[in-house]
């Protein structure tokens, strides 16, 4: 790949930045439509209860009232994974967690509504609760999803790559650890809003802040019988996602069927309260993992347990499953593994992806298990990393795929930035510094439905005045999707990105892209706009040499001109060399699409962690920890991330940025918990997410290793660097105290009682001390891959 | 869960006369009705956000006679007669404010969500201080939370629009 661009690598703002500013852009809440209702959800009283009778006819008689729903109106289930169909929009026959919704209305005005809820009238039956772990375990709770007693299983995995025990035992050093990582949520600022509009015609157009317009799309057309072609989702500007809005919502599904029983639009405004039970954010992970090591702190074998509490419903639960024990051997080469995890059902909201999905709680207990052998083994931190780290273009034991990788480099950067060396071991008491590294997936491997069509399409259609028009149903949450996708196009044609008018996210306009999840926008929809970006340059430059009786290869598409380079006399403009394309060769409409190479293995679970591209991320958290309160100060973070190419380093380092700022939050603050059945707090002020005046310093280095696949050789950079910030605390916090809380988030309370430990001449240490003795069967042992090779 | 359940119809109605953005407006509110219903609902001024309705978040901030206010909090009745000014009133005759062109340039709106209320927090700071430290931009922002930047950018950009400020 050349290095010289054009607008590539440019730090330009966001293509909508002035609207943002401007307060012109349209989330959906800023829709009206005439003859409008407002639709409200009833929502669920209890965390587990069957539900005996709804009544609701005194609803029905209020004035104002248009219609009220229950589940019998909407009995087919759904779910984001085909194999998690488990979800009703409003419950049907049971209702297994607080703020499930049970009946929805609409009515002319959010007061009406509400007293319209007041009005209806639903008899429970209060069953057993199960709302932990241990709780789902047992045998005597009644089962979340079937009838009767039992354990509330979801699912298990269980897989070993090698042979863990014969790299136990060749070990010079094992050692164990037991963490625990607490839920948390995303708490976009703009809560979830639908609005759906039905017409007599047979259409229904629903308006939803939404990261996946396609899925959702596909679960309206099975639940409301419709067909697809009749169902039109439009994707607004969303005001923040974090993986929060990747599934697809009751509320989406109850606007649209009120609207189709009304006959008028609907629109509903999901309440603060009611996001945070919607929730479907990080898992609570409790896990194991034992190491050997040779002297050097050379890996031998590792052996992986996780327990996630899942919550009420399936969601992306299998993947997250998954996903907590596939990426560790994407940044260590480990010769031989193992991964043991479960899922459970409990009577609280469905957890699902946020920001890094299922990878954050195992990268937190790799990377603080791994500086305690270090430790041990008499390593610095960086120096066992070092060793261990993965080499480009290999392949690890469970059969991923590595391409480009940085991760040596990334660990460079921030260690001598942060003087990491000078300061490790030998800062005043109080102050510490630790290091964690970690990497992402560049997109799933995988859609989420099984199919052989392109993950991403992209079109491009140009005017006859030279406006280029591109069309894709990536959305853009924030992360800068819609402007990547201008770049890379503007790149391919000379232009300049605010010079492309973006179609984005329209299921009747745009061509699909699976949605901005996994961190694959910009590899996959930028590749499909490369693509297509291609074939309308080449067109036009065809037309234009033969204009000038030039050779084809002399003429290049740049500063809004196309022809012989710096030759104004065999050159025209952009418009005019549109219009000879038009003529020379019809409609300038061209078209890409991208599908990831078939990287799967053939066992069960080879689906999950298979990417294109992994980015890598290496942190330096620097600390200031008051012995008094236990209260964490973060001086400073220093982080650089292996993004591939920085198509926008601007827009990039914001996503580092956000990231720091959202795994420190994870770190110290946000723990999303239940007393009982009820959040201990549903709201901004009692969930604790950081300030203005909590947010360090983030010194950012974006390392380009110019990814062979990568569009322009770009990665990730959406989710990859919160992975290394929240073990780095944990390690800064050791470095400082000596102490080792070894779950997050850490709280002072934490800090105190470990520190009240040491003075009593007890261990320095809070955090789980066993996982519970679950025997995980049908163990499925898989040869490492072909070409494999042992460090 | 439900926001107000159980609140009666017993609402009279009110005329409202107050300056929104430089012009003269007059409606009839009810007593319940909050100054960000009024913006959005009545005025059709939807640069203006809600993300709680509790006064938690700060997406909702406007200026009410240049001082920086929750409207989700603020009962519309309230403003009469005094002067409002949204995200549509910082630009001075079409032309951005200085914190508008800034906030874009240096890519302090990732999602935008919290950006209107995020400049009114600040041209209200700007105003009171025209050459804030890091730390008192911090404090003067200490209300609007952002999920997507991470304060650092949008901290660069009240920085930017304070020093061309004093060099025009």
């Amino acid at each position: 790949m050349s290095g010289s661009f054009s607008v590539v690598g440019q730090r330009l703002p966001r293509v909508d930045a002035m609207d943002q500013t401007m307060g012109n852009t349209r989330y959906v809440d800023d829709m009206t439509l005439p003859g409008m209702l407002v639709g409200r959800h009833l929502t669920s009283i209890h965390a587990h209860a069957r539900i005996l009778a709804i009544d609701t006819s005194r609803a029905e008689a209020l004035a104002g009232v248009h219609a009220v729903i229950t589940g019998a109106d909407l009995p087919i289930t759904y779910g984001i994974l085909p194999i998690s169909q488990d979800e009703n929009a409003l419950a049907v026959g049971k209702v297994r967690y607080v703020g499930e919704p049970v009946a929805a209305v609409a009515a002319v005005d959010p007061e009406i509504a509400e007293q319209a809820l007041a009005l209806i009238d639903v008899s429970y039956e209060p069953l057993d609760e199960v709302l932990t772990l241990e709780q789902a375990l047992d045998t005597d709770h009644p089962m979340l999803h079937g009838d009767g007693l039992g354990q509330n299983l979801h699912r298990s995995a269980a897989l070993e790559f090698g042979d863990t025990e014969e790299g136990f035992a060749r070990a010079d050093y094992v050692r164990e650890d037991v963490f625990f990582f607490e839920g948390n949520t995303h708490a976009a600022l703009e809560t979830h809003v639908a609005l759906a509009s039905y017409s007599q015609t047979g259409k229904l157009t629903l308006w939803s802040s939404t990261q996946v317009p396609h899925y959702v799309h596909r679960t309206l057309e099975k639940v409301l019988e419709l067909p697809a072609g009749r169902i039109r989702v439009i994707a607004t500007a969303i005001g923040g996602g974090f993986g929060g809005k990747t599934d697809p919502f009751s509320h989406e599904l109850t606007a649209a069927k009120l609207s189709m029983v009304t006959g008028r639009p609907v629109k509903i405004n999901l309440s603060r309260e009611e996001v945070f039970y919607a929730h479907r954010g990080r898992h609570p992970v409790l896990m194991w993992v034992k190491t050997g090591f040779e002297n050097n702190g050379q890996i031998t074998s590792m052996h992986f347990k996780t327990f996630l509490d899942g919550g009420a419903y399936g969601s992306y639960g299998v993947a997250s499953l998954y996903y907590t024990g596939a990426l560790q051997t994407t940044t260590y080469r480990i010769p031989n593994y193992r991964f043991e995890g479960l899922r459970v059902f409990t009577n609280k909201p469905a957890c699902g992806p946020k920001r890094g999905h299922g990878t954050p709680q195992p990268r937190f207990g790799l990377e603080c298990h791994l500086d305690k052998a270090a430790a041990d083994l008499g390593l610095d931190p960086a120096t066992i990393r070092r060793r261990n780290a993965v080499e480009p273009f290999s392949t690890t034991v469970n059969h991923l795929r590595i391409t480009s990788c940085a991760l040596i480099e990334c660990i460079d950067k921030v260690v001598d930035a942060s003087d990491f060396a000078g300061k490790h071991g030998s800062l005043p008491s109080g102050r510490g510094v630790g290091l964690a590294v970690g990497a992402y997936m560049s997109g799933a491997g995988l859609p989420i439905y099984f199919n052989d069509m392109p993950q991403s399409e992209v079109q491009i259609k140009v005017d006859r005045g030279g406006g280029v028009t591109v069309y894709s149903m990536a959305t853009d949450i924030g992360q800068g999707s819609t402007t990547m996708l201008a770049t890379v196009i503007a790149e391919a044609l000379g232009l300049e990105p605010r010079d492309i008018n973006m179609v984005i996210a329209d299921t009747d306009l745009t061509p699909v892209d699976l949605g901005s999840y996994s961190s694959r926008v910009t590899f996959m929809a930028g590749n499909a706009a490369v693509t297509a970006g291609a074939k309308i340059r080449s067109r036009v430059v065809q037309a234009v040499a033969d204009e000038l009786d030039v050779d084809s290869a002399q003429v290049v598409a740049e500063g809004g001109r196309v022809g012989v380079s710096g030759d104004l006399d065999r050159s025209v403009t952009w418009a005019e060399a549109v219009r000879l394309a038009i003529a020379a060769t019809g409609p300038l409409v061209e078209s890409g699409g991208y599908t990831a190479p078939k990287l799967a293995g053939t066992f069960r679970g080879a689906g999950v962690g298979i990417s294109p591209a992994y980015s890598y991320s290496a942190c330096v958290v620097e600390v200031d920890c008051a012995v008094d309160t236990g209260l964490v100060k973060v001086e400073r973070v220093w982080l650089a991330h292996d993004i591939g190419r920085a198509l926008n380093p601007l827009l990039a380092e914001g996503q580092v940025e956000g990231g720091v700022y959202m795994g420190l939050g994870e770190a110290l603050y946000e723990e999303h918990t239940f007393r009982g059945g009820l959040h201990r707090g549903p709201s901004l002020l009692d969930y604790k997410i950081p300030t203005a005046l909590d947010m360090p310093p983030v010194e950012t280095f974006l390392v380009e290793s110019d990814d062979p696949e990568g569009p322009l050789g770009a990665k990730e950079v959406g989710q990859g660097p919160l992975l290394p910030v929240i073990p780095a605390v944990a390690n800064a916090i050791h470095d400082a105290l000596g102490i080792r809380i070894d779950e997050v988030p850490i709280t002072p309370q934490k800090i105190v009682a470990a520190l009240r430990n040491v003075s009593r001449g007890r261990p320095g240490r809070i955090g789980p001390e066993t996982v519970p003795d679950f025997e995980f069967t049908r163990l499925t042992r898989v040869e490492p891959p072909e070409g494999f090779v042992a460090p | 869960m439900h926001r107000g359940a159980g609140i009666g119809r017993l609402m009279a109605d009110h005329i409202l006369d107050f300056d929104v953005n430089g012009e003269n407006r007059r409606l009839l509110v009810t007593d319940q009705r909050t100054l960000l219903e009024v913006l959005r609902e009545d005025l059709a001024l939807t640069g203006t956000k809600h993300g709680c309705d509790v006064g938690e978040c700060g997406a909702c901030t406007v200026l009410v006679d240049d001082r920086p206010v929750l409207s989700c909090l603020v009962i519309a009745r309230q403003v009469d007669g005094s002067s409002v000014r949204t995200v549509e009133g910082l630009a001075t005759n079409g032309a951005p404010d200085l914190l508008q062109d800034a906030f874009a340039e240096l890519g302090a709106a990732q999602c935008g969500y919290c950006t209107p209320g995020m400049l009114l927090s600040a041209r209200a700071l700007l105003d009171d201080n025209p050459k804030p430290t890091t730390d008192e931009i911090r404090e003067g922002l200490a209300g609007n939370l952002c999920r997507c930047t991470g304060y650092i950018k949008i901290f660069e950009a009240v920085e930017l629009a304070a020093s061309r400020d004093r060099d025009r």
